[in-house]
């Protein structure tokens, strides 16, 4: 692999194949786009065999000095490297979602979407501050316009409330930009992750960082844009918003704000404990009272992003590698059941959830599917849900336990929302007979579900696969928090140890002491 | 005195004289029929002038070997660079004229008059010396050529009553925005005794008297006035939407950058010795332009009053770089300028490009609903085009933002710069307006015209430029700049 700059090849693909969509008919659309994320998703394969876990913290860097102002450079660690293979993981998914449901248009559609695939990408291997942002920020023109031109009735109001908030959000973390790189003297990410901004500084570089990852993450009261955004968008829209667009404001949080400023993150770490504790319980009784499906899943995604948010803050390698779990399942999990509620949408064209029923008779494959994704959503041992969820919320716990308590009630709200959704959708009477009548999954349905199926599977039964290449980069950044990170309320006080086991029986000492007579 | 080597540094206006003058016989004599010749070869000779300035651009020309006439011009770097743009931009405004005037949009005299292209070149003279005035007789001599020429072209089609009305309406808001000029220039030169930049910036030093700021203040409004900067910024829509398409092309291009770079000259030459007498004054305007220019924006359905708007608010971006009264706020100006003329031509020639089944060229938004469907390339280089105005990565409209804040930044000016940039988003919701429009509405089905090539080679310039490959032409263009501010600076 030594010289083959693989980053930029992942990025070359998909941009050939999105302008080869633009000029391509229909179906040869379809093809070159399932083709060109193919052959990246393939590529990322190769990035992962060769990483070299335990090597180099920055691994396939590239850099040229192609413009003036900042550098292309490019770099991934293990984070990094996940959050890529996410992205590429589900773009064919994504592809094969929108096969037969978008007849109009369709070569701008794939293009759009192999587009986004190159500023995902591209964002996460960024190395340069304003590269980061390009990327970051260019992802608003494609998503715009897939929600635009191929949303759902109520499009425009989402696509510009989903425009604005977030380009709002962005513009001040770039004027925090320019500042760090005027104090720090570079633009390069791995300097400005190991530079000690003073700590005044810091609390307005947070607050502008978070003004962007708030809103990209979302956090309440900034979600708003979400609802909209999810129900309006074509499924594929959604999967991928849901998939990995959130996980940006994630990875922004976990790759600047907490490695750059880490005084006032713990500074500001009640604030975001404060505002996760109210998304995790507000959202989850939101989501219990929704009547569509999508609208569910989007508040559902809002409070499992919150208990990114506390594993993050919490100061401590299990909150943080359970964040980034939480964060590929979350991907993973909630990606596909907006595939779920896709190919029934794909059927009968409502995401009303009263318009369904029964589904477990007439589409048992899909009931299973939509079955374990459900279960996975809940955090159920042996999917990818229970492991997330559980490292993150063992590291809060040590942080504080009151958010601990708190946050934990999202995983029962989240078992009463998702259970009931399930039991109206798949179980029941079939009221409906037009629902009654909706053939099982095709086959290409199946190519769709089965592998993100297998991933949440693997991920819940032997997660070290993925946790082994970002230990070292978690160990790195819990070394750096370590000396910021605030009090925690487990007060673990060492005792005296006692002189003999508590459940040691006291006879023998007795039968010792009627010996001595 | 010997002229020679004056002459040699004006060999690019020259040249346009030359010219103009011969054009302007050829016209007088062949008339219209002559009007499209004269259009190339008033584009050959702008380019001809271009090619002139190319050896002195590239070395940055600065010093005392820049100075002619005694001091009345000042041919350096920041004048190069800025001429060239400006050439550049005219020759754009000459490629799609004919086309116009051609169409039944121009009323009832159709084809294209044969002065058009040779106004155009008195203007571009007027503007030469705008740029490089190294003294207020000079600077005024530049402006008034190029108003007086600017005055006609608005009202090139006289038997249309909205042309004829901008004329007009140009012409008296010119005029009085002179007079202000003039008066803030005769104030300054009772209280400081020269009309040399020299000598006002010598007059000018230490304690500034009450009568000495009148006259930094009305030249600054008169100034303000050309670049149609907030507060006196009311006659550019009226005149943009009024003109006719081509001379609105022109309009927002060219003279916008001769204006700016005088302004700059003005700013750094003359007033640089006192920076905090004006440095607020710029600040308010860039702010207030920034903010009407977006909230104006937004009611608008005629896209060319929208896109005066947006000139408006784009102004304000570019009084940033000024405001920060630094090399680098300066180089980033130039950036700004290069980029804007690129992204206002590339947009006013995709305006120009709507045209109905006879020729008509349309300018609302009900006429371009659905163009995504009907016309996929104008559609998709309108949409480069109106990202790149709202500053959206990875277009080069965001790098104009970039080295704007970036310089605004590193002066210090935080929170300023974090107004400005709030700001920025509301312009966003108009350029994205036109996205919406032109990709989410259904089609009205009436651009169904076809467009000639220098068009289409127009747009695929200038989108070109715009669309990420122009990120390559950065390095360039920096090193330029850099030279052009470094050149202004060493004046003072």
């Amino acid at each position: 692999m030594e010289g083959l700059p693989i980053l930029s090849l992942m990025m070359c693909v998909p941009l050939a194949g999105a302008i080869a969509c633009l000029f391509a008919g229909a179906n040869a659309a379809r093809w070159i786009a399932l083709g060109a994320t193919l052959v990246t998703f393939v590529l990322g394969i190769l990035l992962w065999a060769n990483y070299d876990i335990g090597g180099p913290q920055w691994q396939f860097t590239e850099r040229a000095n192609l413009f003036a102002g900042f550098e292309y450079k490019l770099g991934i660690d293990g984070i990094a490297l996940m959050l890529i293979m996410l992205s590429v993981f589900l773009m064919p998914v994504c592809i094969l979602a929108s096969w037969d449901s978008i007849h109009k248009r369709v070569g701008e559609y794939m293009a759009a979407f192999l587009f986004m695939e190159v500023l995902m990408i591209g964002t996460f291997a960024a190395q340069d501050l304003f590269l980061f942002y390009v990327f970051f920020e260019a992802g608003l023109i494609p998503m715009y316009l897939i929600i635009g031109v191929w949303g759902g009735d109520n499009r425009i109001y989402a696509s510009y409330k989903f425009f604005l908030y977030t380009l709002l959000g962005s513009v001040l973390m770039l004027i925090a930009m320019f500042w760090m790189v005027a104090e720090a003297g570079t633009s390069d990410i791995p300097t400005l992750m190991q530079y000690g901004f003073p700590p005044q500084a810091q609390t307005w570089l947070w607050l502008a960082f978070f003004a962007s990852f708030a809103v990209k993450v979302p956090m309440w009261p900034l979600h708003t844009w979400l609802p909209d955004a999810h129900v309006q968008a074509p499924t594929a829209g959604s999967v991928i918003l849901a998939g990995v667009l959130l996980k940006l404001g994630g990875y922004g949080f976990i790759r600047f704000s907490l490695p750059m400023f880490p005084e006032a993150s713990a500074q500001f770490a009640w604030l975001v404990f404060i505002l996760s504790m109210i998304a995790v319980v507000y959202t989850s009784l939101v989501a219990l009272v929704q009547a569509d499906m999508k609208k569910l899943i989007a508040y559902s995604s809002v409070a499992h992003m919150a208990i990114v948010t506390v594993g993050l803050f919490a100061f401590n390698v299990q909150g943080l590698e359970g964040a980034m779990i939480i964060m590929l399942s979350h991907g993973l999990v909630s990606g596909a059941l907006f595939l779920c509620v896709g190919v029934i949408y794909d059927r009968l064209h409502t995401r009303e959830i009263a318009r369904y029923g029964g589904l477990a008779i007439n589409m048992p494959y899909y009931a299973l599917f939509f079955l374990l994704f459900t279960m996975a959503s809940i955090g159920l041992p042996g999917t990818s849900g229970f492991v997330g969820e559980f490292l993150s919320l063992a590291g809060v716990y040590q942080a504080s336990s009151l958010v601990a308590l708190i946050a934990t009630t999202g995983i029962i709200l989240g078992a009463a929302y998702m259970l009931y959704l399930y039991r109206r959708v798949a179980f029941g009477a079939q009221v409906n007979a037009d629902a009654a009548k909706m053939g099982d999954i095709t086959l290409r349905e199946w190519a769709m579900m089965a592998p993100i199926a297998a991933a949440v599977l693997w991920m819940g039964v032997y997660p070290e696969s993925f946790l082994a290449p970002m230990r070292a980069d978690i160990a790195v950044l819990d070394a750096r928090l370590a000396a910021a990170a605030p009090a925690s309320d487990a007060q673990l006080a060492p005792g005296t140890p006692r002189a003999a086991a508590a459940n040691a029986l006291s006879h023998h000492e007795n039968a010792a002491e009627e010996g001595a007579h | 005195m010997d002229f020679a080597p004056s002459f040699a540094l004006v060999a690019p206006e020259l040249l346009l004289i030359a010219a103009g003058l011969v054009l302007l016989l050829v016209a007088a004599w062949g008339g219209d029929r002559l009007a499209r010749p004269v259009a190339i070869a008033a584009a050959a000779a702008l380019f001809g002038a271009g090619v002139l300035l190319v050896p002195g651009l590239h070395t940055g020309a600065e010093g005392p070997a820049t100075l002619a006439f005694g001091g009345l011009l000042k041919v350096d770097g920041f004048a190069l660079f800025a001429k060239a743009l400006i050439y550049l931009a005219a020759i754009g405004a000459l490629m799609v004229a004919p086309a116009f005037f051609a169409s039944p949009s121009a009323g009832p005299e159709r084809g294209m008059r044969a002065e058009y292209p040779v106004l155009v070149l008195f203007a571009c003279v007027g503007m030469s010396i705008m740029v490089s005035a190294n003294d207020f007789m000079s600077l005024y001599l530049g402006l008034e050529l190029n108003s007086l020429s600017a005055y006609v072209l608005a009202a090139i089609l006289r038997r249309d009553t909205r042309s004829g009305e901008a004329g007009l309406k140009y012409f008296v808001l010119g005029a009085l925005a002179s007079g202000i000029l003039l008066y803030g220039m005769s104030l300054l030169y009772g209280f400081t005794g020269g009309t040399s930049f020299l000598a006002v910036r010598a007059g000018l030093t230490g304690e500034m008297g009450t009568g000495a700021l009148f006259g930094v203040i009305f030249v600054l409004a008169g100034l303000a006035f050309k670049i149609s900067a907030v507060p006196f910024h009311m006659w550019t829509p009226d005149v943009y939407e009024g003109a006719p398409t081509p001379v609105t092309a022109f309009f927002a291009t060219a003279p916008k950058v001769a204006a700016v770079a005088l302004t700059a000259r003005v700013v750094f030459a003359v007033f640089g010795g006192q920076i905090d007498a004006w440095q607020q004054i710029v600040m308010f305007t860039a702010l207030a332009s920034i903010i009407f220019g977006a909230l104006g924006a937004i009611g608008q359905d005629n896209l060319k009053r929208l896109l005066a708007y947006s000139s408006i608010n784009n102004i304000g971006f570019i009084l940033l770089g000024l405001a920060v009264a630094s090399p680098q706020g300066a180089a980033a100006m130039l950036i700004y300028l290069f980029i804007y003329v690129a992204m206002s031509l590339g947009s006013f020639t995709a305006l120009l490009m709507l045209r109905g089944e006879d020729g008509a060229v349309f300018e609302t938004f009900a006429d371009i609903r659905g163009l995504s469907v009907t016309r996929p390339a104008i559609a998709w280089a309108l949409l480069l085009f109106m990202f790149s105005l709202a500053g959206i990565p990875p277009l080069l409209g965001f790098y104009s933002k970039f080295v704007v804040f970036q310089a605004t930044i590193e002066a210090g000016l935080v929170a300023f710069g974090a107004i400005a940039i709030a700001a920025s988003v509301i312009g966003a919701f108009y350029y994205i307006k036109f996205v919406k429009v032109m990709f989410f509405d259904e089609p009205a089905g009436v651009v169904t015209g076809r467009s000639g090539a220098g068009h289409w080679a127009l747009l695929v310039l200038t989108a070109a430029i715009v669309s990420p490959l122009g990120y390559l032409l950065t390095p360039a263009l920096a090193d330029l700049a850099d030279k052009a501010a470094a050149s202004l600076f060493l004046a003072a």
